[in-house]
């Protein structure tokens, strides 16, 4: 037997492409804009909502029969609270230098909309197993737009890439620099993040027509 | 028939014990990692005063390396010869004052007029030079940004070290790079016998900071709220220690010349 079963299996792809949480739902873009100026940034914030999406996911899906209709949305920020400042103090007590890089990143977690959103529209009405693979691939998906961001974020707009200067020193004018290059400085600005999100979108529509609405 | 999860009695009952379940579980997580935590905030103050002052482990131009926290303790007793507090006109010798809350402290000073805020000042020693280090503590573009400028004997910079709660990744967040912080290795703070601090300077036509002289560093692009902070921080709170710096600057040279003319008279 597969480890995952076809249906399951889904569950993970299609938030990697045909049902992006970003680019297709149009959820967390928020943080995407905010936080992609740096390939790393990116990177890890995409690994800590991984996380928080995962086990929030699995936690909502136990508790589904049992909270109130009437304070669901309460019910749902405060385990999402509760798990991010968890995850914060556990990284301030043994991770220390890692939980100091990523401050108000964790922080974050607990505003974004894909969080929220998938336990409302998933983790309340599924079970634990398929909720979790949901949190995996929903989570998966949005890092995967916020890598290829911020990829051409720091590429364009510093010529480094996690902080290796890939194009050579723009100050000693060595590398690509010694051609008259010159960092795009407006990448490193939110719009821009907006204006490659919408490039990835465009690019994503025109190649799957099915997504072309009428 | 209603689901018993849509009675208002359930409800309330359901919200009472979230809360007090949540809550307990967080206070004993907060108060079971609570010493492992402050111990790291301790180690990360000391790292940071011997960074300013050039201990550290950094290799070739790259990242920033501290110490490592294992050896910390001892490195920081070892190359941190005083520790004073400075209280007004009075200095004390006291080997917590790296504890010292500053950002208690101006509350405190802006509460009460009367109160003489504590200022510590740590006096290092590498390789037969002193160091004065300075705690700073100011205001960037989102939150609080801090830090230490260690000076010599003649108040030129020898080290600085920032750091921020949340300034943006990849903009202001870049204060605490080596490619920013490593300009100010050699500025002068004074200009004459006039206080004048350093500041962040958009175009000033100087990337490489060759001018020493100027009391200019090279701003980072995107990030000029957060550069305005710097220069405010090191305006404000250094400023607050020339007063005892030029003392001591002052008793020295009277220590030299009282030398000069016993010598003098032994002749």
């Amino acid at each position: 037997m597969a480890l995952l079963s076809k249906k399951d299996s889904r569950l993970i792809l299609d938030p990697l492409a045909d049902n992006n949480p970003i680019t297709i739902q149009v959820l967390g873009i928020c943080s995407a804009l905010a936080i992609t100026a740096q390939l790393k940034a990116s990177i890890v914030m995409a690994l800590s909502v991984m996380v928080v999406l995962a086990v929030g996911n699995v936690v909502i899906s136990l508790l589904r029969n049992v909270i109130p209709g009437k304070i669901r949305i309460i019910a749902q920020l405060i385990i999402v609270a509760a798990l991010v400042i968890i995850v914060d103090q556990v990284l301030k007590a043994f991770a220390y230098e890692l939980s100091k890089q990523l401050s108000v990143f964790i922080g974050l977690i607990i505003t974004n909309c894909i969080i929220m959103g998938r336990f409302e529209a998933f983790a309340l009405a599924n079970k634990p197993w398929r909720s979790f693979l949901d949190g995996i691939g929903n989570a998966a998906g949005y890092g995967l737009i916020l890598i290829i961001v911020g990829f051409f974020r720091e590429l364009l707009g510093s010529g480094t890439l996690l902080g290796f200067k890939v194009l050579g020193d723009p100050i000693a004018k060595t590398g690509l620099y010694a051609f008259g290059y010159e960092n795009n400085g407006f990448m490193l600005l939110s719009p821009m993040a907006l204006i490659v999100i919408g490039i990835i979108i465009w690019v994503q529509r025109s190649r799957n027509k099915t997504l072309i609405e009428e | 028939m209603a689901k018993f999860t849509d009675k208002n009695s359930y409800t309330i009952l359901f919200a009472i014990i979230m809360v007090l379940v949540v809550g307990s579980l967080l206070a004993g997580v907060a108060q079971g990692l609570r010493g492992k935590i402050s111990e790291n905030e301790r180690f990360e103050k000391q790292q940071n005063i011997l960074y300013a002052m050039g201990v550290d482990d950094n290799e070739g131009t790259g990242s920033v390396n501290f110490i490592s926290t294992k050896e910390v303790e001892a490195t920081f007793h070892k190359y941190i010869k005083k520790q004073l507090v400075i209280q007004g006109d009075e200095a004390t010798e006291d080997d917590n004052a790296y504890l010292i809350d500053i950002k208690k402290e101006e509350t405190h000073a802006n509460d009460d007029s009367n109160y003489k805020r504590k200022l510590p000042l740590f006096i290092g020693e590498k390789d037969g030079v002193t160091y004065y280090i300075i705690p700073m503590r100011g205001k960037g573009l989102w939150d609080a940004i801090w830090g230490f400028v260690s000076l010599d004997k003649d108040l030129v910079v020898e080290g600085v070290f920032f750091d921020h709660k949340g300034e943006t990744p990849g903009l202001g967040a870049n204060i605490k790079e080596r490619f920013f912080m490593d300009d100010f290795k050699g500025e002068q703070i004074m200009n004459g016998d006039a206080f004048v601090g350093i500041n962040v300077a958009k175009g000033n036509n100087d990337p490489l900071n060759e001018r020493k002289d100027d009391q200019k560093v090279d701003a980072l692009a995107g990030a000029t709220i957060t550069g305005n902070g710097v220069t405010a921080m090191i305006k404000k709170d250094v400023a607050r220690y020339i007063p005892y710096l030029e003392k001591l600057k002052g008793a020295e040279m009277k220590e030299t010349t009282e030398t000069v003319q016993v010598s003098d008279s032994l002749q």
